[in-house]
């Protein structure tokens, strides 16, 4: 994406061509970040992943590299007999862009990872402590438009199904989910028990092997000191606050993930029920109730926050990621909040947000503008970049 | 803890070796640590500086006690615990017993699957008969567990006042009751 052009709105960015290598997708913005959909005020994205495994071998970590790559020959052969679900309103399946991890360069590994399209751990090619490496057979299957929907392969498990949907829609990410499930499992055979489920490589996925996630953005809690509040609520019905890229990360602009811990012994409905109907509505409320008393009792320190943040994105000559990001999420409360911009120009300035989010990140820096950067330069290119991309909707720079 | 070696009763002995500067340690139960002559009465028994030479040099050789394996990968439950990971679909029957308390820490209380089952997999059991879709969702005794759980889940939703989810529950028990396997 070209950061100094107008921002494309979603349907634009639909209607591009669809990117047929990892490095293309720098160009369009994913489905999690679209901004759109119910409570995306607070709710950035929903996701759900089926994680499965084929009955007749090792799991992921104990197979060798014959085995691994046996497994990924079948389920690609398997995704490509049946393809994905298609977004942007197309109806129908179409074949997803296939990434080959091997034979992805380390930048487009990375670029993935800023995506969440892939984890951490599969885009190194780890196994267990010392296992594994980037030469192992792993791959992607990315639906397009928007990569909704993606099935990884040779992670921890053998597949780990997944779908995501702007803003509050586990439902529709779960029916989805499942549709790819059922057409998968008409092609492999899945290792499953009536007693324990489907059987996963650790016993803490184990049972319907879904994990039931949402992106949540609360700045609000974050600045009056309440998330160990949404933490605490959560732990009581055993479901975990990550940060940003899962297990073990660090927060990043104010994003924070909440799924369930347990998959045996609750179905799919019951698990998502306790996820979207008994702690989702108490924490976008937490939020909310954060973002409105910050309005009516503290609104002169906000309006600092945000419009020193404004002022920092708007005239740094150097950015880090992570202070591009934290800036970013208060600039994104200054417009939910109607305290930045006009009517007309707050709905371009929020999408703008949503891009910078993962534009800013160092391998999409570095793929935008097909260059490997050392980290000063990116400081100074990421600084650039946003000035450029904000300036012409709020008339600074 | 667990005991290493049969990974089904409570570790009480704790073993730490240090050879050639390595440390390792062992968590055994009783009857595995004297079996392996490093119970507590062969500890009593000896000296301190044969205690101090059977903790620092490991001993004298012994019999390798037997541990739980799965007979498909060959997978022991002591690596199991080590690693966090199992090795592959079989290791589930081959470590059932010392993996169903474990699931039911992890799981809150949960043992038997719920859910969604594998439409190919049923389709194909059904043509293949009775015994077959077992195969697919469980005899009697897991169909009954399975219930049993979920009775027990919905007690807890009606003592904490989450009638939502008790609903779903309460639906849920119907579903299986009524015979639909999935009941997702």
């Amino acid at each position: 994406m070209d950061a100094g052009s107008p921002s494309p709105s979603p349907d634009d960015a639909h209607r591009q061509e669809a990117p047929d290598t990892a490095r293309g997708l720098v160009r369009v913005t994913p489905e999690w970040l679209r901004g759109e959909g119910e409570s995306s005020d607070v709710v950035l994205s929903s996701r759900v992943r089926l994680a499965r495994n084929i009955a007749s071998f090792p799991f992921s970590h104990e197979a060798d590299r014959a085995a691994r790559a046996e497994i990924l020959s079948r389920v690609h052969a398997a995704v490509g007999a049946v393809g994905l679900p298609s977004g942007g309103g197309r109806v129908g399946l179409t074949a997803p862009l296939w990434i080959d991890l091997v034979d992805a360069t380390k930048l487009e590994r990375q670029l993935l990872v800023e995506r969440l399209a892939v984890s951490r751990q599969l885009a190194k090619g780890r196994y267990g402590r010392d296992g594994g490496g980037t030469d192992e057979p792993r791959g992607v299957a990315l639906s397009l438009p928007g990569e909704r929907a993606g099935v990884l392969v040779n992670e921890e498990d053998h597949l780990r199904i997944q779908s995501v949907r702007s803003g509050l829609a586990l439902n529709e990410a779960l029916k989805e989910a499942d549709a790819i499930d059922d057409a998968m499992e008409s092609k492999l055979d899945f290792a499953y028990s009536p007693r324990f489920g489907y059987l996963t490589a650790c016993p803490t996925n184990v049972g319907t092997g879904a994990r039931f996630g949402v992106m949540l953005h609360l700045p609000g809690l974050r600045i009056t000191g309440e998330v160990e509040k949404v933490r605490r609520a959560a732990a009581d019905i055993s479901l975990a606050v990550r940060g940003f890229h899962g297990e073990g990360s660090e927060t990043l602009g104010d994003l924070y993930q909440l799924s369930n811990q347990t998959t045996l012994g609750k179905s799919e409905s019951v698990l998502l029920g306790e996820l979207a109907d008994d702690i989702l509505p108490n924490v976008i409320g937490y939020e909310r109730r954060a973002r409105q008393q910050l309005l009516e009792n503290r609104r002169p320190f906000l309006e600092d926050l945000v419009y020193r943040a404004l002022g920092v994105l708007l005239h740094a000559r150097l950015l880090t990621a992570e202070e591009a990001m934290q800036q970013l999420s208060l600039l994104r409360l200054g417009c939910d909040l109607a305290i930045i911009g006009d009517s007309a120009q707050r709905p371009g300035l929020r999408r703008a947000v949503h891009e910078l989010f993962l534009t800013c990140q160092p391998a999409h820096l570095q793929q935008s503008i097909g260059e490997v950067l050392g980290q000063d330069k990116r400081r100074e290119v990421r600084a650039t970049m946003v000035r450029d991309c904000l300036s012409p909707i709020l008339g600074g720079g | 803890m667990l005991c290493d070696d049969c990974g089904e009763r409570e570790a009480t002995i704790h073993e730490v070796v240090i050879r050639n500067g390595q440390r390792s340690e062992k968590h055994l139960c009783e009857h595995c640590a004297q079996s392996s002559g490093l119970g507590s009465k062969s500890q009593t028994g000896g000296t301190t500086s044969g205690l101090v030479q059977g903790l620092v040099l490991g001993g004298p050789a012994r019999p390798k006690p037997r541990q739980p394996i799965c007979p498909v990968c060959d997978m022991t439950y002591a690596r199991f615990r080590e690693t966090e990971l199992l090795g592959c679909p079989g290791c589930y029957k081959a470590f059932e017993p010392q993996l169903t308390p474990l699931l039911g820490r992890t799981h809150e209380g949960g043992t038997h699957h719920v859910g969604k089952v594998p439409k190919r997999a049923l389709a194909l059991s059904r043509q293949e008969g009775s015994l077959q879709t077992e195969s697919v969702l469980g005899d009697a005794e897991t169909r009954s567990a399975r219930i049993a759980h979920l009775r027990h889940l919905l007690d807890q939703a009606l003592r904490a006042e989450h009638y939502e989810q008790a609903a779903r529950l309460r639906d849920q028990i119907g579903s299986l009751e009524a015979g639909d396997p999935d009941a997702s």
